[in-house]
C-alpha cells in the first residue's frame, strides 16, 4: 500500500496485514503497552516504603567548597537522610571511576568543577519534601576563576581544574594522533589545491524525553542490591557498581525497565545512581532518584564540542589526495567519555570518509574545562558524527574552490566496490560498500538536476535556496575484543535461546532497547532462522539476573553484535533440532532438508517434522539420538570480527527567508544502506528520528555558557529541539550491500541519520548563502546567526 | 491540606492534598496512574498532556486542587478492557512511537485535534501537535497515524465526536 504525502510524493505505507515469519515489515510487539500508558519506566516504580532523593547542585562553575551545613535540612520532619561529599569521602565513596579511567566526584568534597555539579543529597518521604530540604542546606563557596573557553584551557597560568589528580598542573587530558603525518605533509606539499577551514561542532545534548533516574533497593537481610535504572548498559553498570560498592556481582541486580529514549545519554554512570544506592544502603529503604529536565541538560552527558581545523588536498581535476585535521576536544571537568578504552577519541579516525585517499592525518588534544562531563552521546557512534561532519564540510569547501558540483566531486572520489574490504589511511577496514548507486538513488529521488535548475531560476529572482549533500560511511558494532573494551570488559554480546516444549521460545539479550524495537526485531531474527513465528518468541532484556552478559545498546551495536549472536544461537538450536529430527524420522542428518520451520527427508516430502514437533520430542518421552541431551536451548557469546560500515547518501533542500534569515528545511532525501534489512518499517522510523536530530543540531540546538560558566541552555525554553513544525515529510530510500562478516549480512543503522544529516543541512545553508560570499558557517544556524552570515559576518558558536 | 474530589478515567477519587501538588504528580504518585509521564520542567514537552473537562491540559502545569470537581481523562482511560481506540491502533499501525514516552501525550493532543477538526490536513496535524515533543520518530509517522485515525477505516465516523465524553468512549473501541 502506498500513500501520497502532503507534498505530493508517494511514500511507502505500513502494510498492516503482513506478518512475516522472519525479516520484513512487522508491527511492533512493544506498542500495545505503550499506546495504553502501560509502559513501565523507572519513575513509574513504586515500592513499599520508598523514599525520594534530591540532589543539591553547585551554582558555580568553579569554587572551593568551604563548608556544608545540613543542620536545618536534617531537622525537616520528612527528611530521613542528608549526605555531603565529606561524608562520602569518609567512606571512600566521594569519587567513582568513569568509563574512561578518569575519576568523577560523586559529591564534591573539595571543590566544584562545573555548574550543576552534585554537592549533597537529601532523602525524604516524598519528592516535594526532598526538594524543600535542599533549600535548607547552607553551602559556603569560595569562587575560583573558571576555564570556559577551550582555546584558553592550556594557556600558561590557566586555573587548574583537576588539582585532585596527583601532580596535575594543567588542564590537559590527552593527546592522540592517527594516520601518517609525514606522508600527509608530503601530499599536501605537492597538491594543486589545498583548502582549509575552521569548523566547530558545538556542544549539544541528547535530551531524551525521559530524564535519567533510578530506584535503589538494598535488602539488608539477604545482602542484595536491586537497582532499576535508566541504563543502556545494565551489565557493564553492574560490574562497575561491584567495583565501587564492594558488593559481589551476584548480589547486585541491575534492571533496565522501559526506557524513554537513550541516545547515548544513558550509557555513563551518573552520581545520582550512586547516591540512590548510598541512600538505600543507609536508610534500608528503597530510594528513588529522578532528575528533572534542568538537571539532565546541565549535568548529564553532553555530545560533540570538537573544535576542528580541516584541511583537504586535491588535484585541479578534483581528485582528493589527502585530509588533515587538528582537533581541540572539550571534555568538561571529568573525562567521562563512554568509548572503548583504546579509543580516547572514539572512532574519529574514520574522518577519511567514503573517499579513496593517498594519505590522512589527525592530531587531537583533549582538555578539561569547567563544564559537565560527557562527549560521546547523541547517536554519535563514538565521534563519527564529528568525523563525518568534518570530511563532508571540507569536501564541500573543496567543491566550492574547484567550482565543481558537490555530488560530482564525491562520485569521482568514492572508494570503488571492488576495493572492499578497504583499509583506510587511518587503519579502519571497511567491510563492504557500493557507494555510487546509493548516491544515484538519492539524486533520483530528489530530482537533483531539476533542483539545481530551480535554484538557478530562484537565484536570478533573488530568492535564497540551497541544496546540500552528504555522503557518509559509518562504523558501528563495537567491537572485536582484541581491540575494544570498556574498563576491561570486552565488547562481545551474549544471547540465550530456549525453545519451550510446545514450540514457543524465549530469547534473552545482553543489549537494552530504548525504543529501537528490539523486542520485535530480535524475535524476527530468531524467527528467520528457526521458523518459529515472531509472535511466539518472547524477547527478554535489561535484567542482569535474567540475561547473558554483554555490553549494552549504543553505537548502533545491537544488530551488528547482539543481532549476530541471536542468529547464531538460533542456528545452534537448529543444529540440535536436526539431530533430534534425524532420530524422529529415522534417517541420517545428511538426508534432512531445512525449510524454514521444518526438516523434511530429501525426496520424501511427506516425511517431515516441524520445529514445534522437535521441541516437544526434545522435552518429552522417547529416545533421543545418542549423545543428545534433552531440552532445546543454546547460549552464545559473539565476538565480532570487525565493525560494520553502513553508508548513506543524503540530500537536503533549504529555503532561507531573506527578511528574517529563517532556514526552512523544505525537503530531505535520505538513502541508507545498512545491508540486510530486518524490519524496514523500524529502520525507516530510526532514520526519521535521526534526521530530526540533524535538523535540531544544524539549526537549533546548543549547550551554551557565559564567561562565568553559567549554563545558558538548562531548559527546553532555551535548548530548542525540533517540533512537528520544524521538520518536513522525510523522503527515504535504500540500497542493500550486506556485511560479508555478519551472520545475516546486517549492519547497524540507528545512528546513521544523526551522523549523516547535519552536514547535509549545513552544506545546504552554505550553498544557499554562497552568493553572499560565504564558504562556511558554524552550527546552530539560527536566524540571528544566518542573518549575520548573510552580511558577511559568520559567527563562531558563543 | 485541601480536600479535592476528582473523576479520573471514570473513577471518583477524594483526597487531601497539598495545594502545591501538581496534577501530574497526583495522577502518578497518588493514584498510581503512571501512564502520564513527565518530560520537562518548563511546560514545554507535552508528555503529561491529559484531558481536563474536555480540553487538553499539560498536567505538570495544573495543580491538583485546580482539578477539584473536574473530570480528567488520561491515556489509560481511553480504551476499556484492553481494547484500542482508533488513535491507539493507528499509532501502532503507522509505527508512530518508538520509546513510547511521548506517546500518551501525543495521543491525548491528537484526540483533542480530531474532536475539533475531524478531517485535518497534515499541516493542521503538525500545527496541533506543536506542543508535544518527540525525540524518536521525527514526527512523520505520528502525522500519518493521526490522519489515518481521522480518515481510516478504524477512524470515527465523519462528524462523530467519539471519545468526547466518558459515556462516548465505548464507540471509540474497535476490535481488539
Amino acid at each position: 500500500m502506498t500513500t501520497v504525502a502532503a507534498n505530493g510524493r508517494r511514500t511507502a505505507f505500513v502494510d498492516n496485514d503482513q506478518k512475516p515469519n522472519g525479516h520484513g515489515r512487522m508491527l511492533r510487539k512493544e506498542d500495545p503497552r505503550f499506546v495504553r500508558g502501560r509502559g513501565r519506566y523507572v519513575d513509574d516504580l513504586q515500592l513499599p516504603g520508598m523514599l525520594h532523593l534530591a540532589i543539591l547542585r553547585s551554582p558555580f562553575a568553579h569554587a572551593r567548597v568551604l563548608s556544608v551545613d545540613t543542620t536545618l535540612a536534617e531537622a525537616h520532619p520528612k527528611v530521613r537522610l542528608v549526605v555531603t561529599g565529606a561524608m562520602l569521602a569518609e567512606k571512600g565513596l566521594a569519587w567513582m571511576p568513569t568509563l574512561s579511567n578518569d575519576v568523577q566526584a560523586v559529591l564534591a568534597a573539595d571543590k566544584v568543577r562545573f555548574q550543576g555539579q552534585e554537592v549533597a543529597f537529601v532523602v525524604a518521604e516524598d519528592r516535594y519534601a526532598a526538594r524543600d530540604a535542599l533549600e535548607l542546606i547552607d553551602v559556603e563557596y569560595e569562587p575560583l576563576d573558571p576555564v570556559i573557553d577551550v582555546r584558553t584551557a592550556l594557556a600558561p597560568g590557566a586555573p587548574v581544574i583537576r588539582d585532585d589528580l596527583e601532580g596535575k598542573a594543567d588542564n590537559h587530558v590527552f593527546d592522540w594522533e592517527t594516520g601518517d603525518a609525514a606522508a600527509t605533509d608530503e601530499v599536501f606539499r605537492r597538491a594543486d589545491v589545498v583548502v582549509s577551514q575552521d569548523i566547530v561542532y558545538p556542544r549539544v545534548h541528547p535530551a531524551p524525553m525521559e530524564t535519567c533516574g533510578a530506584v535503589a533497593d538494598y535488602d539488608a537481610v539477604d545482602g542484595k542490591l536491586t537497582l532499576w535504572s535508566t541504563t543502556q548498559a545494565p551489565h557493564a553498570h553492574r560490574t562497575l557498581y561491584a567495583i565501587v560498592a564492594g558488593l559481589p556481582e551476584h548480589k547486585i541486580r541491575v534492571v533496565s525497565p522501559d526506557i524513554g529514549g537513550g541516545f547515548g545519554n544513558k550509557v555513563p554512570i551518573y552520581p545520582g545512581y550512586v547516591c540512590a544506592i548510598v541512600g538505600s544502603l543507609l536508610t534500608g529503604k528503597p530510594v528513588k532518584w529522578m532528575e528533572d529536565r534542568a538537571e539532565n541538560l546541565i549535568s548529564t552527558g553532553f555530545a560533540r564540542d570538537y573544535i576542528m581545523r580541516g584541511e583537504i588536498a586535491a588535484t585541479r581535476e578534483g581528485k582528493i589526495l589527502a585530509v588533515r585535521t587538528n582537533v581541540l576536544a572539550d571534555h568538561g571537568a571529568f573525562n567521562g567519555v563512554a568509548a572503548p578504552v583504546k579509543y580516547p577519541a572514539g572512532f574519529f579516525g574514520v574522518f577519511t570518509g567514503s573517499y579513496d585517499l593517498e594519505a590522512a592525518y589527525c592530531k587531537m588534544t583533549a582538555v578539561y574545562t569547567n563544564k559537565a562531563p560527557g562527549g560521546v552521546a547523541y547517536a554519535c557512534s563514538f565521534r563519527i558524527t564529528e568525523a563525518v561532519y568534518l570530511v563532508e564540510r571540507i569536501v564541500d569547501c573543496l567543491a566550492a574552490e574547484l567550482r565543481m558540483d558537490p555530488v560530482e566531486l564525491r562520485m569521482r572520489n568514492f572508494i570503488r566496490p571492488e576495493q572492499f574490504p578497504y583499509r583506510t589511511k587511518t587503519g579502519w577496514v571497511y567491510d563492504s560498500g557500493n557507494y555510487a548507486p546509493t548516491m544515484e538513488r538519492a539524486k533520483q529521488i530528489a530530482g537533483y538536476d531539476e533542483l539545481r535548475a530551480e535554484q538557478a531560476e530562484k537565484r536570478a529572482r533573488g530568492e535564497i535556496m540551497g541544496i546540500g549533500v552528504s555522503f557518509f560511511t559509518e562504523a558501528v558494532g563495537a567491537g572485536p575484543r582484541k581491540d575494544m573494551d570498556i574498563l576491561g570488559l570486552g565488547m562481545a554480546d551474549g544471547c540465550e535461546l530456549r525453545v519451550h516444549p510446545t514450540g514457543k521460545a524465549v530469547v534473552r539479550l545482553s543489549v537494552q532497547t530504548q525504543g529501537q524495537g528490539h523486542e520485535t526485531t530480535f524475535a524476527q531474527i530468531v524467527a528467520e532462522e528457526l521458523g518459529i513465528p515472531p509472535q511466539d518468541i518472547e524477547v527478554v532484556h535489561g535484567d542482569t539476573d535474567q540475561t547473558p552478559f554483554g555490553l549494552g545498546t549504543y553505537g548502533s551495536r545491537s544488530t551488528p553484535v547482539s543481532g549476530a549472536a541471536a542468529a547464531l544461537v538460533a542456528r545452534k538450536v537448529r543444529d540440535k533440532a536436526r539431530l533430534i529430527a534425524s532420530g524422529m524420522l529415522e534417517v541420517s542428518v545428511a538426508d534432512l532438508e531445512w525449510e524454514k520451520g521444518s526438516f523434511t527427508v530429501a525426496g520424501d516430502p511427506n516425511a517431515s517434522v516441524t520445529i514445534q514437533d522437535i521441541a516437544m520430542r526434545a522435552h518429552g518421552a522417547g529416545d533421543l539420538p545418542e549423545g543428545v541431551e534433552g531440552g532445546l536451548e543454546a547460549q552464545i557469546c559473539y565476538n565480532p570480527e570487525n565493525l560494520t560500515y553502513p553508508h548513506g547518501a543524503y540530500i537536503c533542500v533549504v529555503d532561507i527567508d531573506p527578511g528574517t534569515a529563517k532556514v526552512t528545511v523544505r525537503r530531505f532525501v535520505a538513502v541508507d544502506d545498512c545491508g540486510t534489512r530486518i524490519n524496514p518499517m523500524i529502520i525507516e522510523g530510526q532514520v526519521h528520528g535521526g534526521l530530526t536530530d540533524g535538523v535540531g543540531m544544524a539549526l537549533m540546538e546548543m549547550i551554551a555558557f557565559d564567561e562565568d560558566g553559567n549554563c545558558l541552555s538548562g531548559s527546553l525554553m532555551d535548548y530548542l529541539i525540533p517540533t512537528a513544525l520544524e521538520v518536513p515529510d522525510w523522503e527515504t530510500g535504500f540500497t542493500v550491500t550486506p556485511s560479508p562478516h555478519h551472520p545475516i549480512g546486517a549492519k547497524g543503522v540507528g545512528e546513521s541519520a544523526t551522523v549523516g544529516s547535519p552536514p547535509a543541512i549545513v552544506n545546504a545553508v552554505v550553498d544557499a548563502l554562497s552568493p553572499f560570499g560565504i564558504r562556511h558557517a558554524d552550527m546552530p544556524l539560527t536566524p540571528s546567526r544566518v542573518w549575520e552570515a548573510m552580511r558577511g559576518r559568520p559567527l563562531p558558536p558563543i | 491540606m485541601t480536600h479535592i474530589k476528582v473523576t479520573v478515567d471514570g473513577t471518583v477519587y477524594e483526597d487531601d492534598v497539598e495545594p502545591r501538588l501538581l496534577l501530574a504528580h497526583y495522577l502518578r504518585d497518588r493514584l498510581g496512574l503512571t501512564g502520564t509521564p513527565i518530560g520537562c520542567d518548563t511546560s514545554s514537552c507535552g508528555a503529561c498532556t491529559v484531558d481536563l473537562d474536555g480540553a487538553t491540559a499539560k498536567s505538570c502545569s495544573v495543580l491538583a486542587v485546580q482539578a477539584d470537581g473536574c473530570a480528567v481523562t488520561t491515556v489509560q482511560g481511553l480504551a476499556k478492557d484492553g481494547g484500542w481506540t482508533p488513535l491507539q491502533r493507528a499509532f501502532h499501525e503507522q509505527h508512530a512511537l518508538q520509546c513510547g514516552y511521548c506517546t500518551p501525550g501525543m495521543i491525548m493532543a491528537a484526540r483533542d485535534l480530531l474532536r475539533e477538526n475531524p478531517r485535518p490536513t497534515a499541516e493542521e496535524v503538525r500545527d496541533a501537535l506543536e506542543g508535544n515533543l518527540c525525540r524518536c520518530t521525527g514526527y512523520q509517522n505520528i502525522v500519518r497515524a493521526v490522519l489515518a485515525a481521522a480518515g481510516g477505516q478504524d477512524g470515527p465516523e465523519p462528524g462523530s465526536r467519539a471519545g468526547d465524553a466518558p459515556g462516548a468512549q465505548a464507540t471509540e473501541e474497535v476490535r481488539a
